[in-house]
């Protein structure tokens, strides 16, 4: 154990250069901002704009468009050649492909749906309750962590010995218990999808949890009063009470997880690696672009990430559009 | 009992129907499932490698002993094969501190002008700025590696690739955490920026304030619990980030992040559990520490975001 911690020493050097770079930005940005007679809007706006819309430009808008035109052609960068919609065609018609669809439409359709479902009971089930914000907290957690560390966590969880042996994954021990044989849970195809997905729900739970409470904080005693006055039971309470009056808070949830969810890759990678039959578009389009170097098909899965994340944002610019006009 | 304490949220009036033992037992059991893992890694990371290897952490129970061993191993073995972790440890740091700075102060730049100034397209700037939200990081992640390795052409004209060496490539790493971090954390600064009282820009621009100066000397000290929730998010973030980290810092200690090493280390070495343990116990501890500091800063910020919008 002898660690050489002069090496170290170049990495803090680039830090303090960082800062001071930051520094220095911000300083000459306020003082040339402060001294430049900008007498009307517009310019002062595109002043401000100016670093943002530029770090945008480099960053995002020409990479996604160039990507766009990447999943026309074929594997390489150099004198690539125009393929069409091959890469496309390849994407809808290899086994291997279509298995890494069906797994982004299972993680898609069930993280969701279940991490915001238990974020609700929870929610509802420890409010007022003694010890709130601990219990809360608790839930809230893995928020925290990082999807790599939640993996390990994982998969410590779902470690496996051969039958006799004892067990150290605690879900095979339980299994044990209760009288049945160690199982691979992240080896059998399609069985390991469902436990990968089950480490996201753990993870994004919280964050419903979060949003929902404050929500259903925020709902106006008369109306619960008046229902209370109508002799609503509890659970009508619930369903026509609490559900309705929480509906755009649950919208939001459900959609940000859902953008999350397609997004998936670090759970996906330390668990698994994609092997097994349980890659998802995320990650296919790392494995393609940076491992198998066909930043063709790559580029195709991302293009087609795109296409599935824009129908929802457009759902969220709606909303966003209303409220304005509201205000 | 139940007409002494009469909860007067819908949530209180269903609690109380519910809070038979059904309701108590599930909330326990969801309590329950969502610590343990995490409990069990962390009992795991502190016992004798021989212990980790041959039974389940639960046996610590009936027979505790504790060391750090796995700890001081991991983080600061001589070959970096077996984790040399402090190393990427302080990646981590480089990487996250600028990364955080840069996109806030261009966050707040560009949210001010966007709910402070008045000029035509506003709003579809605003609007365009957080559809990107839409552009997956996916999609940006070859063509701005090769801006940085090859260079771009434009026409007859060719950039010269910047070709970061050593610890350099921390930049490639900086810039591409700051652009992605752009949409959301103008949306959620605009926010806050917009419910801004107006008297009070408005009497500063009567005592001939500019722009400039309304921006350092009044918005920012006033929106600094928004800037604070946004730091939080970011360098959450950042700190566990693993894709941007896999392709603008090379693998190697030189400037690669915790996340990249622990990834590593369980495809390549799944079974070393002390390693894994304790490894990914040193990569959960900052942002644990940070998030439980700082909690109510980020559930804010978390609200802000996600309620209204």
């Amino acid at each position: 154990m002898n660690f050489d911690w002069t090496a170290e020493g170049p990495k803090l050097l680039e830090l303090l250069y960082g800062v001071l770079a930051f520094l220095a930005v911000v300083g000459v940005l306020l003082l040339v901002l402060d001294k430049l007679p900008l007498r009307k809007d517009r310019w002062v706006a595109a002043a401000f704009l100016f670093p943002a819309g530029a770090l945008l430009m480099i960053g995002l808008i020409i990479p996604a468009i160039r990507t766009t035109i990447l999943s026309f052609q074929g594997a390489s960068t150099f004198e690539a050649k125009w393929v069409g919609l091959d890469n496309y065609k390849w994407i809808f018609t290899q086994r291997e492909a279509l298995i890494t669809l069906r797994n982004t439409l299972l993680w898609v359709v069930l993280v969701p749906l279940i991490a915001t479902s238990i974020g609700l009971i929870y929610a509802v089930l420890v409010d007022k309750a003694r010890l709130e914000s601990f219990a809360k907290a608790l839930i809230f957690m893995p928020m925290a962590i990082s999807f790599v560390g939640a993996g390990i966590i994982w998969k410590f969880v779902y470690a496996y010995r051969p039958p006799g042996e004892q067990q150290i994954g605690l879900l095979n021990q339980i299994v044990v218990w209760f009288g049945g044989e160690p199982r691979q849970w992240l080896l059998d195809s399609p069985w390991n999808t469902l436990f990968l997905i089950v480490v996201l729900i753990w993870i994004q739970a919280g964050f419903a949890m979060v949003v929902l409470s404050a929500s259903i904080k925020a709902i106006p005693t008369e109306i619960v009063e008046a229902a209370r006055l109508d002799g609503v039971t509890p659970w009508q309470m619930f369903w026509q009470v609490t559900i309705p009056s929480i509906r755009p808070a649950l919208i939001v949830v459900l959609v940000t997880i859902t953008v999350g969810t397609l997004k998936v890759f670090d759970i996906v990678r330390a668990m698994t690696s994609g092997n097994f039959d349980t890659s998802v578009l995320a990650y296919g389009m790392y494995d393609y672009a940076f491992v198998r170097y066909d930043s063709g098909k790559g580029a195709a899965f991302a293009v087609l990430l795109f296409v599935l994340v824009t129908p929802i944002i457009i759902y969220q610019i709606r909303n966003l559009r209303q409220q304005r006009t509201i205000r | 009992m139940s007409a002494l304490v009469d909860p007067p949220t819908a949530a209180g009036r269903v609690k109380r129907r519910l809070s038979s033992r059904t309701a108590t037992v599930v909330s326990i059991v969801i309590a329950l499932v969502w610590t343990i893992p995490t409990f069990g890694l962390f009992l795991s990371s502190l016992r004798p490698e021989d212990q980790i290897k041959s039974n389940g952490w639960w046996n610590f129970f009936s027979d505790p002993q504790l060391t750090l061993h796995n700890y001081g191993e991991v983080l600061f073995s001589a070959n970096d094969q077996s984790g040399r972790l402090a190393s990427y440890f302080i990646n981590s740091i480089v990487i996250t501190i600028p990364a955080v700075l840069f996109p806030l102060f261009f966050c707040a730049l560009a949210a001010y002008a966007l709910s402070w100034t008045k000029f035509r397209g506003r709003d579809w700037i605003y609007i365009a700025i957080f559809a990107l939200q839409v552009v997956p990081l996916q999609m940006a992640l070859v063509p701005l590696l090769s801006f940085f390795s090859k260079g771009i052409a434009i026409g007859s004209t060719y950039w010269k690739p910047w070709d970061f060496q050593g610890p350099d490539k921390f930049i490639q790493v900086w810039f591409a955490h700051a652009c992605f971090a752009l949409p959301l954390g103008i949306f959620l600064l605009h926010n806050f920026m917009a419910e801004l009282p107006n008297d009070l820009i408005e009497a500063a621009r009567v005592d001939g304030a500019g722009h400039a100066r309304i921006f350092r000397s009044i918005v920012l000290p006033l929106i600094v619990p928004a800037l604070a929730s946004l730091a939080i998010f970011q360098f959450l973030w950042v700190w566990n980030d693993l894709l941007v980290a896999m392709i603008f810092a090379d693998g190697t200690e030189k400037t690669a992040p915790l996340t990249v090493k622990l990834a590593d280390l369980a495809g390549t070495r799944g079974n070393e559990w002390q390693r894994l343990t304790a490894g990914a116990f040193v990569s959960i501890i900052v942002p644990l520490v940070v998030f439980l500091s700082l909690q109510r800063f980020f559930v804010r910020g978390l609200l802000a975001g996600s309620v209204k919008g």
